[in-house]
């Protein structure tokens, strides 16, 4: 069996069993990158000195323990990874260095695992197809003319093409689980608070969540065992009970009640998708499940209201990229010019138009037509979903309402919004969800379709996820 | 006749190990720079983490001014741009403070005044700039972030007061208060408390139109700025010309208050809930835990040594604003008796020791036995008060105990009467035109007698004996 089949835990296993070096798993991703990264630009960076040298350190170890001994791990460039650039796909960050690591890289490292490199992304994490990035944007794997979907683009393109065994992204409104769909690879994102955010560069703080991109639920259970858990550095994290994710894989999910959303013919969904969305129903309920239909009402407010919040957090979480400490460094005659031509060099147009929504949503005046309203909408959403998971334990919808597009093909930003229709309902919610490659569009790609569970619930998540995906 | 309309806005840095939101020291006057961390000089990808002992000071402070004390809390976020504000936005408390409607009750000279407070809330202190030079010329600022981080608490009055006494009344006591309860250290000059006023003038019972002054360095500076934007607030009314609502800067040289020259722009803060912290809960139970801790405060502690002892209002309230005078006092008296004598010991002797060499009282060589030596001294009536007051101010200075003082100096009182009686004698006899003058009706004369006396026993006869013998020989003269 090639390196680039095995699971997370056969790599680790097999590594920790010395059946095969870190080193030659880590030479042989780093060689994949080699050959097909110049085609698909998923990495911003690639620590190669640094990913050998953690492999030969790994190998000379006596005590070989870890979940992900041995792993390498992709990290989308918004994360702090010590040593390593930190650019959040934005010029205004080129070359700053992360002085510290992120929560989640340091449970990474301690688990065994190889930080490989830095992704692209949209900037900060604004946008669904990596155009936004600063730098380059990453192409689709599965056919290069399409795009990887974002903003965890670089992580999902690297997953699916075998340039990493893993990779994190972060979603605020569906940015792991619309790049895995288009990647057709699993990606999840757990219920807010489950993982901690520190050294991740907020977007929007009450909606960010990290969540890992692999191959297989499996994977992705394992690297959720890994990430999860309380922060004492990030006071939104849950103090929730330690559980082991792959305990609920394989369990048989008969009798378990999966909730399909009434609303969901309101909307003009690709009949692929529909078509595996359909597929899903029948293989559940073959497997002993019961569909039940549910009623999300608020459900057509959540773009609208997600483009106030996250907007609004974002104005004041990217107010630091003023170069004064660090970053891009403009230049001007008083302070006020300098702050102007730091950012105005520093942004691109869509984070400049987020920042902008946001500013003016939060203005005296306004404030409460917007921001508050939004905040309303919001506990409206989550109210909707209280309710249905009163009758399902989990509810299947698509990850997106179309399989990827082409570069430059959305040309509006609200036609770009629309492709995170499904996502951000559950982003506004916390709730955790993964998009799972079910089905086949009739151009190759995989079609995403999403599970979601109740608050806490990545058990019964990954569950009906493993089921899905093994039927 | 005009009446001012006083309100305060008090910044206190409470004085807590580390800073509000990360794990930095708080120590003051360290190199620049020195005491920072990620958190604090905002780089990205940071959370703040509430310290739980911002949130025990600041509650404590809140329950000593009688605030109540909100079962929930929130953090907003404050956004403006400002070089020394490393996140773009101050992390603060804002549609529920910590502490809600409390009051303070100053003792002044016009009698006591209630003031409300309208509310108490924490939040994180800004870095430091410096520039070179003026600041709208200056070519280039320096910013230190030590201080960016340390944790205030914003104290907001209802404009109750009505003199610059009031105002200074409320601050004395209120640094009192922070100190006795070791929330703070009070020190207004190194930026510990912080004072911003809002004053008004008006010959009815409508609200004038509000000033707001800046940069008050000092208690005295406080009174001084209000005194004189009183005073230029009621020029401009007689000459029939408006007040106009905006924001002044106190300027120390000249003691006048100036409009702030930089044209602040009206600032749209653009307050929301911060999403890093979650809401501040606070059970009714730690509110009760926390007043247990609350010692007896400044203006309690002046009312009860008055009655308690009997001790003028005067000293109760120099020796009860000091908590360490205050304890030592108590300490004294508990051990030696003599409240009234040890009080006045104290304030004139004792203080004015510390004064002079800029000690704390605890760092003063004189304890409760050299008190009680003293006092015993003055009992027995081996010396007079008058000596006494020489030999505490010797023992302040040497360390010497009363009692080697007194040998030593051959300070012992004369008690022998004979003694006395020819020192009367002799002073009557070597003053004709006095005595004369003092038979003739002039009483006051007597006093000059005494000073002879004392002088020729160079202060040691005993002033009973000595007014007893004189009065008798005088007497007999007069008769
Ligand atoms: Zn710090």
């Amino acid at each position: 069996m090639e390196i680039g089949d095995l699971t997370i835990k056969d790599i680790a296993s097999r590594v920790k069993r010395n059946e095969i070096s870190a080193n030659e798993v880590a030479k042989f991703y780093i060689e994949q990158i080699h050959m097909k990264d110049p085609l698909i630009n998923a990495f911003l960076y690639v620590d190669e000195d640094g990913v050998i040298k953690r492999a030969k350190e790994l190998d000379n170890l006596k005590n070989k323990k870890g979940l992900l001994f041995g792993v390498p791990i992709a990290i989308k460039d918004n994360m702090n990874v010590k040593g390593l650039q930190a650019t959040a796909g934005s010029k205004i960050l080129r070359g700053y260095i992360a002085p510290y690591d992120a929560t989640v890289v340091q449970k990474i490292k301690d688990e065994g695992g190889i930080i490989i490199g830095k992704t692209n992304l949209d900037e900060f994490a604004m946008g669904s197809s990596t155009e936004n990035s600063a730098f380059f944007p990453t192409r689709n794997p599965l056919n290069v003319e399409y795009v990887p979907g974002g903003s965890s683009g670089g992580s999902a393109s690297a997953v699916s093409a075998g340039l990493s065994k893993a990779g994190l992204g972060s979603d605020t409104g569906g940015s792991v689980r619309q790049p895995a769909a288009f990647c057709g690879v699993v990606g999840m994102k757990p219920t807010y608070g489950r993982v901690s955010r520190y050294g991740l560069i907020a977007f929007g703080s009450s909606l960010d969540v990290i969540g890992p991109l692999t191959k297989t639920v499996e994977d992705s259970a394992v690297m959720l065992n890994v990430i999860a858990g309380f922060d004492a550095k990030d006071e939104t994290t849950a103090k929730v009970e330690k559980e082991d994710f792959t305990d609920s894989l394989g369990k048989e999910i008969r009798g378990l009640k999966v909730g399909v959303i009434k609303e969901i013919a309101d909307f003009n969904v690709q009949s692929e998708i529909m078509q595996s969305l359909k597929v899903s129903y029948s293989k559940l309920e073959q497997l002993g499940a019961e569909i039940i239909e549910v009623s999300l009402p608020h459900l057509k407010y959540a773009l609208p209201t997600y483009y106030i919040v996250a907007p609004s957090e974002a104005s004041a979480n990217l107010a630091r990229f003023d170069g004064v400490r660090y970053g891009l460094e403009g230049e001007g005659e008083n302070i006020k010019e300098f702050y102007e031509d730091s950012r105005t060099k520093g942004f691109g147009s869509e984070v400049k138009r987020r920042i902008l929504i946001g500013t003016f949503a939060l203005s005296a005046g306004y404030y409460d037509a917007y921001y508050v309203k939004a905040a309303k909408v919001r506990r409206a959403i989550e109210g909707d979903f209280e309710s249905a998971f009163s009758k399902v334990s989990s509810i299947i919808l698509p990850t997106t309402p179309t399989t990827p597009f082409k570069f430059g093909e959305k040309k509006s930003p609200l036609d770009m919004y629309m492709s995170d229709i499904f996502t951000i309902p559950v982003s506004l919610a916390g709730l955790p969800a993964i998009s799972v490659p079910i089905g086949k569009d009739n151009k190759g790609f995989r079609v995403g379709i999403q599970l979601i569970a109740k608050w806490f619930d990545e058990a019964t998540l990954l569950r009906v996820a493993y089921a899905l995906e093994n039927y | 006749m005009y009446k001012p309309t006083i309100g305060l806005e008090i910044h206190v840095q409470l004085s807590t190990k580390s800073k509000i939101f990360c794990g930095c020291s708080t120590e003051f006057a360290q190199e620049p720079n020195t005491q920072v961390c990620p958190v604090c000089i905002g780089l990205p990808g940071v959370l703040p983490v509430l310290n739980e002992k911002v949130v025990e000071y600041g509650t404590k402070l809140a329950v000593a001014l009688n605030m109540t004390i909100n079962k929930y809390s929130n953090f907003y976020r404050k956004n403006y741009f400002y070089p020394d504000l490393p996140k773009g936005y101050q992390i603060t408390q804002y549609s529920i403070p910590l502490g809600s409607e409390g009051f303070l009750e100053i003792h002044g000279n016009i009698g006591n005044q209630k003031v409300r407070i309208l509310r108490g809330h924490i939040e994180e202190d800004s870095g430091k700039s410096m520039h070179s030079g003026d600041i709208t010329e200056s070519e280039f600022s320096f910013i230190d972030f030590n201080r960016s981080g340390i944790p205030l608490m914003e104290i907001v009055t209802y404009p109750d007061m009505e003199t610059p006494d009031q105002a200074y009344e409320f601050l004395v006591l209120l640094r009192s208060i922070v100190r006795y309860l070791g929330v703070s250290s009070g020190d207004m000059e190194k930026g510990a408390m912080r004072c911003d006023v809002n004053v008004s003038v008006s010959k009815d019972n409508t609200m004038g139109t509000k000033v707001e002054i800046k940069n008050l360095n000092s208690f005295k500076s406080v009174k001084k700025a209000l005194e004189y934007e009183i005073a230029r607030q009621i020029e401009v009314l007689e000459k029939g010309e408006r007040i106009v609502q905006e924001t002044r800067h106190f300027d120390e040289h000249d003691g006048t208050t100036k409009p702030m020259r930089t044209k602040e722009e009206l600032n749209d803060y653009r307050y929301f809930p911060e999403p890093d912290i979650p809401p501040l809960s606070i059970s009714d139970e730690y509110v009760a835990s926390i007043k247990r801790e609350i010692p007896e405060l400044p203006h309690k502690k002046e009312e009860r040594l008055i009655s308690e002892f009997g001790i003028s209002k005067d000293y109760s309230r120099s020796i009860s604003y000091s908590q360490k005078l205050a304890e030592y006092f108590e300490d004294v008296v508990s051990f030696a008796g003599h409240p009234k004598e040890v009080s006045n010991f104290l304030m004139v002797n004792v203080v004015a020791f510390m004064n002079d060499k800029g000690v704390e009282i605890d760092e003063v060589n004189f304890d409760k036995h050299k008190f009680k030596e003293l006092l015993d001294l003055i009992d027995q009536k081996v010396i007079s008060g008058n000596i006494a007051k020489e030999v505490i101010d010797e023992s302040l200075v040497s360390g010497k105990s009363p009692k080697q003082i007194v040998e030593e100096k051959g300070l012992t009182q004369i008690t022998d009467e004979d003694a006395i009686k020819n020192a009367v004698l002799e002073a009557i006899n070597e003053n004709p035109t006095p005595l004369n003058q003092y038979l003739g009706g002039k009483k006051q004369v007597y006093g000059f007698f005494v000073g002879v006396v004392m002088k020729k026993t160079k202060n040691k006869a005993n002033p009973d004996l000595l007014n007893k013998i004189l009065m008798e020989e005088l007497n007999k003269l007069s008769s």
